[in-house]
Formats: C-alpha cells, sequence, structure tokens
C-alpha cells in the first residue's frame, strides 16, 4: 500500500537544494568588523579633484587594462607589431617624396627624412592617443556600467599602451640615425621631459574628451577632424622658420610647436625654443587640471548615461 | 550586533529622455530634421522628466547574512546593487559598508574575445578586484571548478556560450571579499553547472560572507537567502525572514479577480496602434479567477485598433507564482491549434477579442500570473502588461485517486501511459551469461 512513507515518489532525486540554506541570520562573522566603514557610498562633492590614493590602489588593474590594450591590438594582425615600425616609415617616405624632393620644403639642413620622422614622432604618438583616449570610455562601457573603478583608469591605459608604440619608433629613429651616420648630443637629456610633455598633453585632452563622448558621441567624430587640422598647424613637416616672423608669435600659442620643435632641437642637437616650450608647459598643466576636475565631476554620471 | 551594510535613505533619480514627437507629413519631419540640431543644442542643458528609481530606502545587514532583494521589474533592485557597488551614485541618502565589497552584476564582465582562457581568468579577475597574487594562487582551482582546462589556450571568443560562462562563473565563485552583491547571475548556464553555482554560493554564505543577492528566480532565492527585502516602486515595502517577503510578494503583487478592464482608450496601456482593454479568464462560461484543474480555462484578451493598417497579433505569458515562466503563446498561425481569421490581417479601428483556450488537465494547482502582449509585428511589441492577472488553479481530486502527495512540477498534463511485458523473467544462468 502506498502510503505517506513514499512521499517523493514524484519528485527526482536530490531536487531540493534546500541544505544550501543553513545559514542562521545571526551567524557570527570570524573578523570583528572595523569600527569605520571601508566605503561610504553618498552623493559627491560637485567640486573635487582626482582621487589620486584611490588610483593608486588600483594600479594592478591599470597594468592589466594596459596589458589588454597591448595584446589585443596585435593579436589577430598578421604583421603584428611591425605595424608600429611599417606605418611612420611609410608616412615619412611619402612625406620625403612629396615634400622634401619635389616641393623642396626646407629643413635647415637636416636631411628631409630624418626632419620629418622625428616630427611625425611625437604628432604620431599624439594623435593616436587622443584619439583612443577619447573613445575608450564609450568602447569600455561594459566595464562602466557592471563594476566600480576609478574611472580615470580607462584613458590613462589608453595612454600608457600607445607609449609601447612610441618606445618601439624610437628604436627605429636610432636606426634611421644610424644610418645617416648623425650623432646625438647633450640635449637628447631633454626627451624624457617632452615625451612626459606630450603624454601629459595628450592625456588632458584625451580624459576631458573621453568624459564629454559619453554624453555628447559628437565628441567622437569632432576629435579625429581636429587632429587631421591641427597637423597643418603644427610644424610636423615644415619648419616653424617658414613662419612670418610677425605672425610666430601667434602661432608658439600653439602648445604643439613648442613639444614638436623641442623634439627636434633634442634628437637633431639644435638650440631649444624655450619660450613655445613654456607655452607647451603651461597650458598642458592648465588643461591637466581642468580635466581633471570636470572628468570627477562627469564620472559620477557615467554608467548612467553611457 | 553591529551591521555589515548600514544604508539610510538612499534614493536615486534618473531623468529620462524627452519624448520624440511624431510629425503629421514628410514635409513637417524634414523641416524638424532641418531645424534639429539646433533645436538639440538649445535642449541638451534642459531636464527631461524623472524617475525615481529608488526612494528612500533604509535598511540593515549583518555579518554572514544572505539577503535577498525581491521585486518586479523597475523596482529598483539593480538600482540598489549598483549604488552600493559604487557604480553609480545616489542622488540622495548614503549607504556604509563595513568591509570589502565584491560585485557580481554579470558573469564575464570585461572578457576579450580576443583573449584566452587563460589571459581572461586574469583579466577578469583584476577587474572584480582580486589582486594578481591572488589569481595566480587561486588559478589552478578556477581551472578545476571550470572544467576548463583543454581550452585555456584558445581564444574566448571560439567558446560555446555555455564554455564562456563556466569560465566566467568560475573565476567570480572564487572572489572573496566580505561584501558580495549577485544580480541575477545564475540566469545562464546549464541546469548542471547552475546547481554546482548555487553550491559554490551556499559555501559562500556558510563561510560567513555577506551576500546581497537579486534574481527573479525565488526558487533559487528560497534555496540561498535567510532574509529579503521587498522593493516596489523604488521603495522597500516589506523585510524579513525570506519565506514571509515572498509570501507577501506573490499574494500582494497581482489582482486576483478574474479580469481586468482598462476604461478609457487615452489611459489604456498601449499606444498609437494599440491599447489593451482588458484581460480575463473565463472558465465553465464564466469570468473566474478559479479554476478547476480538469475544466478548459480560456485566457480572453481585448484590445482597441487604433490605426487602420495595424496588422496586430496577441501574445500571453503564463508564469507560475515564483515568476517562472511557463508558457508564451501567440495567436500566430503556425503555433495554433484552431486558426485565427485575423492574424496577420490589417485591423480596422475598433475592438477586438482574442480567446487562448488553456486545456483542463493541463497545469499543476497553485497561482498562475498572466503577461499580455498585444504587437504589430513580431519584433514590435505595442502593447505588455506584465503580471496583468493572476487566477488559482484548484485541484478538484479528480487526478487524486491513487495519490495525494505534493506533485511536482509548475504543468500536470494528463499523459498518455502503457505498460507491456517485454520478456520472461530473469534466470539465475542466464543472469550470469
Amino acid at each position: 500500500m502506498t502510503t505517506t512513507n513514499s512521499a517523493g515518489a514524484l519528485e527526482p532525486a536530490g531536487s531540493t537544494a534546500a541544505s544550501v540554506n543553513q545559514v542562521g541570520p545571526h551567524f557570527l562573522s570570524p573578523h570583528p568588523l572595523p569600527d569605520e566603514p571601508l566605503v561610504t557610498v553618498q552623493p559627491s562633492k560637485s567640486w573635487a579633484a582626482l582621487d589620486l590614493r584611490g588610483l593608486w590602489a588600483y594600479r594592478e588593474l591599470l597594468y592589466f587594462l594596459v596589458w589588454r590594450d597591448i595584446k589585443v591590438r596585435y593579436k589577430q594582425t598578421l604583421l603584428g607589431v611591425s605595424w608600429v615600425v611599417l606605418q611612420p616609415l611609410l608616412t615619412t617616405l611619402v612625406f620625403t617624396i612629396f615634400l622634401g624632393m619635389l616641393l623642396h620644403v626646407p629643413t635647415d639642413g637636416v636631411p628631409y627624412a630624418l626632419f620629418v620622422y622625428v616630427g611625425m614622432m611625437p604628432w604620431t604618438f599624439f594623435t593616436g592617443a587622443v584619439n583612443t583616449t577619447s573613445n575608450s570610455l564609450v568602447g569600455n562601457s561594459n566595464l562602466i556600467t557592471k563594476v566600480y573603478f576609478p574611472r580615470a583608469l580607462i584613458p590613462v591605459s589608453a595612454i600608457a599602451a600607445r607609449l609601447l608604440d612610441f618606445a618601439i619608433s624610437f628604436g627605429v629613429l636610432v636606426a634611421l640615425m644610424a644610418y645617416l651616420r648623425y650623432g646625438l648630443t647633450w640635449r637628447i637629456l631633454m626627451l624624457p621631459v617632452l615625451v612626459a610633455l606630450v603624454t601629459l598633453l595628450a592625456l588632458g585632452l584625451g580624459m576631458a574628451a573621453s568624459a564629454l563622448n559619453v554624453k555628447h558621441r559628437d565628441v567622437g567624430v569632432l576629435v579625429p577632424l581636429m587632429l587631421q587640422l591641427w597637423m597643418y598647424a603644427s610644424p610636423v613637416v615644415y619648419p616653424v622658420s617658414i613662419i612670418p616672423e610677425g605672425w610666430r608669435g601667434l602661432y608658439r600659442l600653439n602648445p604643439l610647436v613648442g613639444v614638436i620643435e623641442g623634439f627636434r632641437s633634442s634628437i637633431l642637437g639644435r638650440g631649444f625654443d624655450w619660450p613655445a616650450l613654456g607655452v607647451s608647459a603651461a597650458f598642458t598643466l592648465a588643461l591637466l587640471v581642468a580635466a581633471a576636475f570636470s572628468f570627477r565631476r562627469m564620472e559620477t554620471q557615467f554608467a548612467d548615461i553611457v | 550586533m553591529k551591521p555589515i551594510i548600514r544604508v539610510e535613505g538612499l534614493s536615486k533619480r534618473y531623468r529620462i529622455g524627452v519624448r520624440q514627437q511624431r510629425h503629421a507629413t514628410t514635409r513637417a519631419a524634414i523641416a524638424a530634421a532641418v531645424g534639429a540640431p539646433l533645436r538639440r543644442l538649445r535642449r541638451a542643458g534642459r531636464d527631461g522628466e524623472e524617475l525615481w528609481a529608488l526612494r528612500d530606502v533604509s535598511f540593515e545587514v549583518h555579518p554572514g547574512e544572505v539577503v535577498g532583494i525581491i521585486g518586479r521589474n523597475g523596482a529598483g533592485k539593480s538600482t540598489l546593487l549598483k549604488i552600493l557597488s559604487r557604480i553609480t551614485e545616489p542622488t540622495e541618502g548614503r549607504a556604509q559598508l563595513y568591509g570589502r565589497v565584491g560585485s557580481l552584476l554579470e558573469v564575464g564582465t570585461g572578457f576579450h574575445p580576443e583573449l584566452t582562457g587563460r589571459e581572461n581568468i586574469f583579466l577578469n579577475g583584476a577587474i572584480l578586484g582580486m589582486k594578481r597574487a591572488e589569481i595566480a594562487s587561486k588559478f589552478d582551482e578556477i581551472v578545476a571548478f571550470s572544467e576548463m582546462s583543454r581550452f585555456l589556450d584558445t581564444p574566448v571568443k571560439r567558446y560555446s556560450s555555455g564554455m564562456y560562462t563556466r569560465l566566467a562563473f568560475a573565476v567570480a565563485a572564487h572572489l572573496e571579499p566580505e561584501i558580495l552583491l549577485v544580480d541575477e547571475v545564475l540566469a545562464v548556464g546549464d541546469a548542471n553547472f547552475q546547481k554546482k553555482c548555487l553550491g559554490k554560493m551556499g559555501e559562500v554564505a556558510r563561510g560567513g560572507r555577506t551576500v546581497l543577492y537579486v534574481s527573479h528566480n525565488l526558487g533559487s532565492m528560497t534555496n540561498l537567502c535567510s532574509q529579503a527585502i521587498l522593493l516596489d516602486g523604488g521603495r522597500k515595502t516589506a523585510e524579513g525572514p525570506v519565506s514571509d517577503v515572498i509570501e507577501r510578494y506573490i499574494y500582494n503583487g497581482c489582482e486576483v479577480t478574474g479580469e481586468r478592464v482598462w476604461d478609457s482608450p487615452e489611459t489604456a496601456p498601449g499606444n498609437d496602434k494599440a491599447r489593451l482593454r482588458a484581460v480575463r479568464v473565463v472558465s465553465r462560461g464564466r469570468v473566474t479567477a478559479d479554476v478547476d484543474i480538469q475544466d478548459d480555462a480560456y485566457v480572453e484578451v481585448d484590445y482597441w485598433s487604433l490605426a487602420s493598417d495595424a496588422r496586430l497579433m496577441v501574445s500571453i505569458h503564463l508564469l507560475d507564482k515564483l515568476r517562472v515562466g511557463v508558457l508564451a503563446s501567440a495567436n500566430m498561425h503556425s503555433a495554433n491549434l484552431g486558426r485565427d481569421e485575423w492574424f496577420d490581417r490589417p485591423h480596422p479601428p475598433g475592438l477586438y477579442r482574442s480567446r487562448c483556450k488553456i486545456p483542463g488537465n493541463f497545469l499543476n494547482e497553485g497561482r498562475y500570473l498572466i503577461n499580455a502582449l498585444v504587437m504589430s509585428d513580431v519584433s514590435n511589441v505595442d502593447v505588455r502588461v506584465d503580471e496583468a492577472l493572476a487566477f488559482d488553479v484548484h485541484d478538484s481530486g479528480a487526478m487524486r485517486r491513487e495519490w495525494g502527495g505534493y506533485w511536482l512540477g509548475v504543468v500536470r498534463p494528463k499523459l498518455a501511459w502503457q505498460t507491456e511485458r517485454v520478456g520472461e523473467e530473469p534466470v539465475g544462468e542466464e543472469r550470469l551469461s
């Protein structure tokens, strides 16, 4: 006779996972709680600078984001990292043929190929960095909406990943200079400062653009256009000396003039244009501060509007 | 005892965009498009409508508690988790967390398709807040849990979705924060792996970890949680032992009247193509919320067609009391036992009634909920009312002559059975050979 003994005959064995919930509401934690909360979530004050300590605490994630960007970029390309070498070499070749050999653009006595390559180095890095950075927050929206970390890690990592390309292009430069038998001077010691300057300039611009791009995608279209125009306003393929004397003061207000000319001076061993460098440095500093504040102000909304 | 999470007056306001106007003529549309950039610029600064996703929510969670957050779509559950995990900021109020927080709002956050399984374990672990050394020391354990050791050096874009989920969950399961915030992540993956994950989460809970868990699956919630909080329209409406809160959610959530009517076509749910007029359950020729298990029940959906060219179709979802989907049905020809003359035909403006027969001896006893949908094509839902109506199926005992106990399943169809004798009785020697 079937009685209550066979209860469960119509249930498959093990269908109840009831054993899982044996947690009493008053389970004693093995560790005492801290007196102060580790995290307090509340509406943030409207004006605050970037939280640098928070950034430092997440440095390992920064490392992994940079590592990811670098790995992924060359993963499915046939030539891999050789692209980093090929791209500036090919542009240099084209500019050398058209501007150097056919149009005879003056170079203040430097072989045109070297002249233009040295100008292209900071320029390529700068545009690449600003372009990738301005799209970085939108491109990582899946992370922003699902996990917390200081949002500034994303533009910072995008720039950092570009620095590898820069290092490689510097290697090419050394080869080029050896080939052209062009020696270095003590002025090369200034190079790290210039690299830092162009990196920070790109970071300030890229951070501000990336934050704006979250809200208005127009920025993502505007930035490449602006960069294209900017190249002609900067001494990348021509020397500052072709700018009429009376206009140079205005011309030097472009922060890239000091940077790009600085690269030439440092690598090709010529005198520095200190006023132009000063303008670049001041502009970069002001931009960075403004970008840090506005980024902090906007970052609280990223997850809601991205 | 001191709480590990203290939430005080938490509120979150979203601004919803201004609704797009419709233009009557092509000319008006073109004129509007030309003027659009200007108008957009002018409007960019202004505020749209406001929506309070969370309103004045306060509660405390003690160390070691596993608390479920229950509520319908849009009740504010996910917003609450997003605020606690610092993804988004509250508009008002504050929350204090006395422990390291790990959040799991999605499995495989940050997985990159081009990277290999091995690389993604490190990347995902770092994104979820693990230190590199921590990931390295748990790496073998993670791989073993995922059962994916053979595919570690394959890019995850070549993984099946099941493999992907396994790997992602394996990483997540090895997170060791003091407070774990989990959102609906068990909705993916195959049944066996889900069970394994539930087991792992149970272990986490027994280890003294504090867990806040959001899910639509009330079944897993009763298994995992001790306490629960009920949210409705952004407000906390109940809290307490999980079974009490679930009970309250089930029995207060939905009208059990057999019929729900929207009188005015202006305010009824829908849009300018179709609006809902009524949803009702009919059995034995009358409107009722109580259906005998052996009787046919008809779900009727009344709706207005408002545009003459709309080719409307109707669909219903049936959910059980734990909001587990039982079935979906629509009046499409290929899914229709009978034939619906109005399917895929333009509906001149007017009131229409679609009726779906749910046969007797099919549902199990208990409460069922109905979602009603009217669509102008398969991908365009014009009306959707979730949990529009509830009804109860009562066991009259017609199937109960032999067995009186618990009957497993969300449905209890009467199926055809037959037994035949297919061999002689086993004899000792034969069995040996």
